[in-house]
């Protein structure tokens, strides 16, 4: 581990290697002078909006759009019938009306035969300003016969529930995935079933079984998502500005869906108004906006309102989980089973590795320590937005956490022992590791015991125990929720993983100029995580080059190398993985050079940050800058030795990395109004290796946030009818600075053996571990009231209804 | 109809629909885009600016109501090539990720510091109430703008430094 103080400062008092470097990118930002999808305006251009169904089930009738073509400004609408009559060369459907989803399922970009949700795309206007363009909507007269909307995943399983996706054929609303399974299986299903039979059996052991719901969110960025597409008709070139964390697989995607040469399609991430999943998936307002530059010939801007952002992208969750834990009475667990209801929506748009069709959920077993663990995934169709990849998930892990995370707290209460005791006894221990979990992941390092007893102490929690007992004698409710997670972060390993069959492995470019200053390439998209910055960290760590001497690439297909892109924490663990592996082809070509500079053999040589030098005499050396010009000199170089040092890395991970923390929430409850308020958040993360440890912390913080909001305030609810309940931000309630506590943070560092910097990335981590702290707090705080669970999120309404004892589906208006 | 807006001191004027948003004029008609577009329903506070030095949504305000006043955008921030402390305390403090709500959080935080020069963490809280940030959970806006608090005359460009 590199201590902070250690790294030397450069010039400009950067730090050399890794430290709490301030951001390249504020300067811009604080400026108003950030480039986001809606500030790109192309000569020409022209606005979109999209006619959107009101419905969350009907058959298209009929649509006229002879109003609204005659609008003046109006220049063109497209609907689902003209969208047909586009024929695709291209092996995934024949036109353009379907598209494929990042899971081999279709979506359709603008309804043809019925509409399967309420906000699914109708039709495409296309005008002169975006005033225009809505005016426009008003005019398409949309007949609909309505159907009967399927708004709840158990509804969906019924043998008489309407069916949705009859468009593929179906007679129910099951989902196949691309293996030709109905369902996802993991872990030992007959050891795990015999284990908690026996313990079912033995007086000596206990069975807690509960239903918990993770319901439907959005990860809500700040900026929607949106797009600007040029297709130049003369050298048939596509430019497409977009919000996108995945600008390179977004690119082969519209290569399948539009059927243009890939070699002619430029994609183009600018800064990115946030992200947290809702960026991965490919849209059809993309796609709308690509078609509607063909017809018209000129750049079209298609930027969706906040309402059309949580009523359509891929929203979060939806799963239904019914679990049991065995223990023995002393508070060994012996086994999890959990049993999963999987609600995707109307069509399958999640975004998992098509060899994990649950993602990464089967980590549920946790950071505990048993032998039988097992999980089985039905997901059904319903008459929901599609999606599902989205709101720092990890690919599942966030619900896999709060799962584990509220079972090990029943048990607790059901054995009466102190959940911080319980974890305690179950943790897996250092000497462990690596770690082979009861579903096969192997977990790469932990100290899971030192970093919990670290959060206890900042808590201060013995203490906190005994003001909550002086308080329950006085009638006051306060609570005390404990949260330890493991993440699987970092897909993928290639052999394993891929994402429509593009593996998982990412790109990376450095040049070294000869004045010796760097250019670095890279695969990955901020949305915020600052890698111009910590990218320009890992190269000066790794060659002494000063940061602000090394520039960072990102965001344009055309500048940068092909990497599958920024979510589910991965640009640490993959990307950050190829900038070190370039970085040290570049010192081994370095090494070279200086070699032949220094008349010596590359063997003699020793290396000290930004410098080789002969062994046993340090003043004999060259630095990486001297190095870089001389690689560019007449120097005679030895047989095969091209000159330069620019070179280019793939890094393929040779497994997940393993970030983990452990996590206190202390609540205090009003149980006459059920109001909660957040008084202390305790937030101790290991994610190995921190390269930059102010922004560790930052991202840390804003996870946390999110945990608060998805806890108490967040939900896309429906009714009955199929309207989206969540669909402004009036309705679906964000966490203010208000609601968020003044976060205490706290770290252990232990670092990740197969990562060439021993990082293991962060990103998502606090969105993971944080929401069962939350809940695992309110029910400590009206356990006394004989409440063992609750559904997130914890409104005051909800927690009263808990403190009733009558308890109500948090996303249904109507049970 | 023809309106006149100041905007950090320049008059704009522009014949526009009586309709269209003030958070439009600023971006599409003023080419001002530091000024974002976030919620439509006042909620999130990305499109905050001034309008007559008090903080308006520009979400939900007509361009025509403004006519006649002076708006002041986060371009108007910077004097003489200097950036407000507020700027200078969301670079020092790590106050912005993925910087879509900086603008609005900027106008807030300096307009506070106009008005109540030595804010409490509760006040700047409350102050920032009606501006959603999705990324930084809130801390390091709340210290950077007591940053600012703490360094109202600070003139030296903002340098990097490695906080331990």
């Amino acid at each position: 581990m590199t201590a902070v103080e250690e790294v030397p400062l450069s010039a400009a008092g950067n730090p050399i290697g890794f430290g709490s470097m301030k951001r390249v990118e504020d300067q811009r930002f604080v400026r108003g002078q950030g480039n986001y999808v809606d500030d790109v305006n192309l000569p020409g251009m022209l606005h979109s909006a999209i006619l959107r169904s009101p419905f969350a089930h009907a058959r298209i009738v009929s649509i006229d759009t002879s109003a609204a073509e005659a609008l003046p400004g109006v220049v063109a609408v497209i609907t689902g019938k003209i969208l047909e009559g586009i024929p695709r060369p291209s092996l995934l459907g024949d036109n353009f009306a379907w598209m494929p989803t990042l899971s081999y399922d279709t979506q359709a970009v603008l309804a043809t035969d019925k509409v399967r949700f309420q906000g699914q795309e109708v039709a495409f206007v296309i005008a002169e300003n975006r005033y225009i363009a809505k005016d426009a909507l008003e005019l398409i007269d949309v007949e609909y016969e309505p159907l009967e909307p399927v708004m709840d995943a158990k509804r969906a399983m019924a043998p008489d529930a309407p069916v949705i996706r009859d468009d593929k054929g179906q007679t129910d609303n099951s989902i196949t995935d691309v293996h030709g399974h109905k369902t996802w299986e993991s872990g030992n299903a007959i050891g795990t079933a015999e284990a908690i039979a026996k313990a079912e059996a033995d007086p000596n052991c206990v069975v807690v079984s509960e239903d918990i719901m993770y319901p439907r969110v959005h990860p809500a960025p700040m900026e929607t998502c949106g797009s600007v597409a040029y297709l130049d008709k003369v050298t048939g070139q596509l430019t497409l500005y977009t919000t996108s964390q995945a600008p390179h697989a977004h690119r082969t995607v519209y290569a399948m869906v539009a059927g243009l040469p890939e070699q002619k399609i430029r994609v183009i991430s600018p800064d990115i108004g946030g992200g947290f999943g809702n960026k991965v998936g490919v849209y059809p307002g993309y796609v709308l906006s690509i078609v509607g530059s063909i017809v018209t010939g000129k750049p079209v801007k298609w930027m969706e309102d906040r309402s059309e952002n949580l009523m359509s992208t891929s929203f979060a969750r939806d799963y239904h989980m019914s679990g049991k834990i065995a223990a023995t009475k002393d508070g060994k667990i012996i086994a999890v089973d959990v049993d999963v209801l999987a609600d995707h929506g109307a069509f399958n748009g999640v975004a998992q590795p098509t060899n994990f069709p649950a993602g990464f959920f089967h980590i549920f077993s946790g950071s505990y320590d048993y032998e039988f663990a097992h999980c089985k995934v039905t997901p059904v169709y319903t008459n929901k937005a599609p999606g599902g990849v989205a709101y720092a998930c990890s690919f599942r892990i966030t619900e896999a956490a709060y799962f584990i995370e509220r079972m090990v707290d029943c048990l607790a209460q059901e054995l009466d022992m102190d959940p911080a005791e319980l974890r305690l006894k179950n943790l897996i221990k250092p000497e462990q590791f690596p770690y082979t979990s009861p579903t096969g992941w192997e977990y790469d390092s932990g100290q899971y015991e030192k970093t919990m007893r670290v959060a206890m102490e900042i808590a201060g929690y013995d203490e906190l125990r005994r003001e909550q007992a002086e308080k329950r004698a006085r009638g006051e409710y306060m609570g005390i929720g404990i949260s330890f997670f493991t993440e699987g972060v970092g897909a993928g390993p290639r052999k394993t993983m891929d994402i429509l069959g593009l593996g998982m492995a990412d790109g990376i470019e450095l040049r070294v100029h000869p004045t010796g200053k760097a250019v670095l390439r890279i695969s990955v998209q901020s949305q915020g995580q600052g890698h111009e910055t910590t990218y320009a960290q890992i190269v000066a760590h790794e060659l002494g080059i000063p940061p602000e001497d090394i520039d960072v690439v990102h965001g344009d297909t055309d500048q940068t190398p092909f990497g599958l892109g920024t979510y589910g924490s991965r640009s640490t663990p993959v990307s950050g993985a190829a900038a070190a592996v370039v970085s040290r082809k570049v010192k081994d070509r370095a090494r070279i050079v200086a070699a032949a500079a220094l008349e010596c053999s590359p063997d003699d040589l020793e290396w000290e940050l930004g410098r080789w030098y002969v062994k046993g005499d340090k003043e004999r050396g060259k630095t990486i800058q001297e190095i870089a010009l001389l690689s560019h000199s007449s120097l005679e170089l030895p047989e095969g030795v091209e000159g330069q040092l620019d070179a280019t890395a793939v890094y393929n991970p040779p497994n997940l990395t393993y970030p983990y923390g452990c996590y206190i929430c202390v609540v205090d409850v009003d149980p006459g109004t059920g109001q909660v308020k957040v008084r202390r958040f305790i937030a101790v993360d290991d994610c190995g290796v921190r390269i930059n440890p102010m922004i560790v912390e930052g991202q840390v913080h804003g996870g946390l946030a999110d945990g608060i909001g998805m806890a108490l305030m967040e939900v896309i609810a429906f009714d009955n009818d199929g309207n989206c309940l969540g669909g402004s931000f009036m309705d679906y309630l964000l966490p203010t600075a208000i609601e968020c506590p003044d976060w205490e943070l706290g770290e252990t560092v232990t670092p990740s053996p197969h990562h060439p910097i021993g990082a293991k990335g962060v990103g998502e981590s606090a969105t993971v571990g944080s929401p069962a702290a939350v809940v695992n707090a309110v029910i400590d705080a009206i356990s006394p009231f004989g409440v063992r669970h609750a559904d997130m999120p914890l409104t005051p309404a909800n927690v009263w209804r808990a403190i009733q004892g009558r308890p109500v589906r948090v996303d249904m208006a109507v049970e | 109809m023809e309106v006149t807006i100041s905007i950090n001191g320049t008059p704009v004027t522009r014949d526009i629909e009586p309709r269209m948003l003030l958070v439009h004029f600023v971006r599409e008609e003023a080419g001002l885009r530091g000024t974002h577009w976030g919620c439509d329903t006042s909620n999130c506070g990305t499109c905050t600016l001034w309008v007559d030095d008090t903080p308006v949504k520009s979400c939900t305000m007509l361009a025509a109501q403004a006519d006649g006043h002076a708006v002041t955008t986060v371009e108007g921030l910077e004097k003489g090539g200097e950036l407000d402390p507020v700027q200078k305390g969301f670079i020092e403090c790590h106050g912005l990720q993925c910087g879509f709500c900086t603008p609005g959080m900027l106008m807030t935080g300096r307009w506070l510091l106009d008005n109540n020069p030595k804010p409490s963490e509760e006040e700047i809280r409350e102050a920032i109430s009606g501006q959603i940030c999705r990324c930084t959970g809130y801390k390091n806006i709340v210290k950077s703008i007591q940053w600012a608090a703490e360094n109202p005359a600070a003139v030296d460009q903002v340098e990097s430094e490695v906080n331990a």
